[in-house]
C-alpha cells in the first residue's frame, strides 16, 4: 500500500498497516509532519465533542494513543494531562452542563467542579468564573515528534520532497501514482493529504470537499510549569461546530514539556492566506490573558499559522473510495486530526486485511456529499 | 555617554546602543545559561531571531539583548534558566 502525506495522520496509517502485515510506502510532497501537523497544539481530546460519530472515534483514538504512549514513552511526549472547561458566563455554565450530561451517557468521564474546583485545578485560573468541568481522558502529544516515530517502526519507505501529480487507472481501479520523480505502483492508495486532500482526490476523479480553515497559535517565552492541564473556554465546543465564514476566537491555552504556553484558537475561512493577521493575534492574546492574569506580564515569542482541513458536515472522511476502487481516504480530520489518527490508521488497517473495522464507518463514507448534493 | 550595571558591574555604553553590543563591546561573551544542562549563551543571531542572547533588563526575564536598547541607568542581569524560577 502507498500513504500519500506523512503528516500524523498518514504516519498513523503507515503504523497500524505494517503492524497488520502491509508493506507500505509513503509519499510527501513536503517533509515530514510538514502541514497542518506542525501547526496546531498536540490535543488528544474527548472533551470537545458531542455525542456522534465523531466522539466515537475519539474515544476509540484515546485509548489507542494510550497504548502508543506506553509503547513510545516520552519520544513522543505523550502526557496525559487532563482537560479543564471553564464557563465564565450562566448561559455558557447551562450549555456546559447539558453538555456533560450529553457525554457521561456516551462513557466520558467528567467531573463538574465549581468555582473552588477549578481554582485548585489550576490556581493561576482567573477567580471570575462560573463553573467549569474536569476530563481525565484529554492527552496531548508532540504531533512531530509521534508522527516521525509511527513512521520509523512502520518500516516504511518515506519519499519526501515529492508530490503525487496523477493517478495510475486500470479500467475505472487505481493502481498507483504518478509522482514528480516516477511511478509508485500500489494495491492500495490511501489519501491522508489533510487539508489538500480535495486536490488529491480530484486527481483520483473521486472528489471530495476538504476545505482549509485557518487558526493561529501564540506561544509564550518558557515558563517553569505553571499551566496544569489544556484549558479552555466553554465556547470553544460551540465554535468548533459552528458554520460561520467570519473570524470566531475561542480559548485554548496549555503549556507544553519545553516550557512554553501555546494559546489558540481562531477559525477563520479564507483559504490558504498564510498572512499574518495582528487583530487575531491580538485578540487571542487579550482572551488569554483574561482567562490567566499572570499572562499580561509574559512575553510572546512568536506566533504560527495553519489550516484545520474541514468537510462541510464537521466529519473526516475515512474508507475506500466506491467510485475508484483501491482509493482509499484518511483525511478532513479538521481540528482534531492528531486525536483521531491512531483510531483513523487502526480503522484503516482492519478495512484493508478484510477485518471488520471496529466502528461503523458510514458516517465517513467518501461518497456521501454525492448522496446528499 | 551612558552607563548601566551589569551584575555587580558598571559598564559604559554608546547611547543607542543594544545590550549586547555594550556587553560584547565590555569583553563579555555570554551572560545566559540554558534551561537543559545549563550551557552558556550570548549572542548567536544578533537580530532577533534565535532568543539566545536572552537578559535580565530591569527585573523583566527573556529580553533579547540584541534588540533591547541600553538606556542610563539599567540594571541588566545575567538569566538562568526561563528567568521565572525564583
Amino acid at each position: 500500500m502507498l500513504v500519500i502525506g506523512a503528516g500524523i495522520v498518514g504516519a498513523a496509517c503507515a503504523y497500524y498497516c505494517a503492524q497488520a502485515g502491509l508493506r507500505v510506502g509513503v509519499v510527501e510532497r513536503g517533509a515530514v509532519a510538514g502541514g497542518t501537523t506542525s501547526a496546531g497544539e498536540g490535543n488528544i481530546l474527548v472533551s470537545d465533542k458531542a455525542p456522534g460519530p465523531e466522539l466515537d472515534l475519539a474515544l476509540l483514538s484515546a485509548g489507542l494513543w494510550a497504548e502508543l504512549g506506553e509503547r513510545f514513552g516520552d519520544r513522543i511526549e505523550l502526557h496525559h494531562k487532563g482537560g479543564v472547561v471553564v464557563a465564565r458566563t450562566p448561559d455558557a455554565a447551562a450549555g456546559l452542563d447539558t453538555l456533560i450530561g450529553r457525554q457521561r451517557a456516551c462513557g466520558i468521564d467528567v467531573t463538574r467542579v465549581g468555582a473552588a474546583g477549578l481554582a485548585e485545578l489550576e490556581p493561576r485560573l482567573t477567580r471570575d468564573v462560573a463553573c467549569g468541568a474536569y476530563y481525565p481522558q484529554d492527552m496531548q502529544v508532540q504531533p512531530m515528534l509521534a508522527a516521525a516515530e509511527l513512521l520509523r517502526r512502520s518500516g516504511a519507505t518515506v519519499h519526501t520532497g515529492t508530490e503525487v501529480v496523477g493517478f495510475r487507472l486500470r479500467g475505472g481501479a487505481v493502481t498507483g501514482v504518478r509522482t514528480s520523480s516516477g511511478v509508485l505502483d500500489a494495491r492500495w492508495v490511501i489519501n491522508a493529504a489533510g487539508t489538500w486532500g480535495g486536490e488529491v482526490a480530484a486527481l483520483a476523479g473521486a472528489p471530495v470537499p476538504v476545505l482549509p480553515r485557518r487558526g493561529f497559535i501564540l506561544v509564550t517565552e518558557p515558563l517553569p510549569p505553571v499551566i496544569r492541564h489544556k484549558v479552555y473556554t466553554a465556547d470553544y465546543v460551540a465554535n468548533v461546530a459552528s458554520d460561520d465564514a467570519g473570524l470566531e476566537t475561542s480559548l485554548v491555552v496549555e503549556g507544553t514539556r519545553a516550557g512554553t504556553v501555546l494559546i489558540g484558537a481562531s477559525r477563520e475561512r479564507v483559504g490558504f492566506d498564510r498572512t499574518m493577521s495582528l487583530p487575531v493575534l491580538r485578540k487571542l492574546a487579550a482572551q488569554a490573558v483574561g482567562l490567566f492574569p499572570f499572562l499580561a506580564e509574559v512575553s510572546v515569542l512568536r506566533s504560527y499559522v495553519g489550516f484545520r482541513p474541514y468537510c462541510p458536515d464537521h466529519l473526516p472522511v475515512i474508507g475506500p473510495d466506491p467510485r475508484a476502487p483501491g482509493l482509499v481516504h484518511a483525511c478532513g480530520h479538521e481540528g482534531a486530526g492528531i486525536g483521531l489518527a491512531a483510531a483513523t490508521g487502526h480503522l484503516i488497517a482492519q478495512t484493508l486485511t478484510g477485518a471488520t473495522p471496529e466502528l461503523d464507518l458510514r458516517p465517513f463514507r467518501p461518497d456521501r456529499f454525492e448522496a446528499v448534493a | 555617554m551612558t552607563t548601566f550595571v551589569f551584575g555587580d558591574k558598571e559598564i559604559a555604553a554608546q547611547p543607542g546602543q543594544s545590550v549586547g553590543a555594550a556587553l560584547i563591546a565590555a569583553g563579555y561573551r555570554s551572560w545566559r545559561t540554558t534551561r537543559h544542562g545549563g550551557a552558556p549563551r550570548g549572542v548567536f543571531c544578533g537580530i532577533g531571531v534565535c532568543f539566545d542572547c536572552l537578559v535580565v533588563v530591569n527585573g523583566r526575564p527573556n529580553q533579547r539583548a540584541c534588540l533591547t536598547e541600553v538606556y542610563d541607568g539599567d540594571e541588566v542581569r545575567p538569566q538562568e534558566g526561563t528567568g521565572h524560577d525564583s
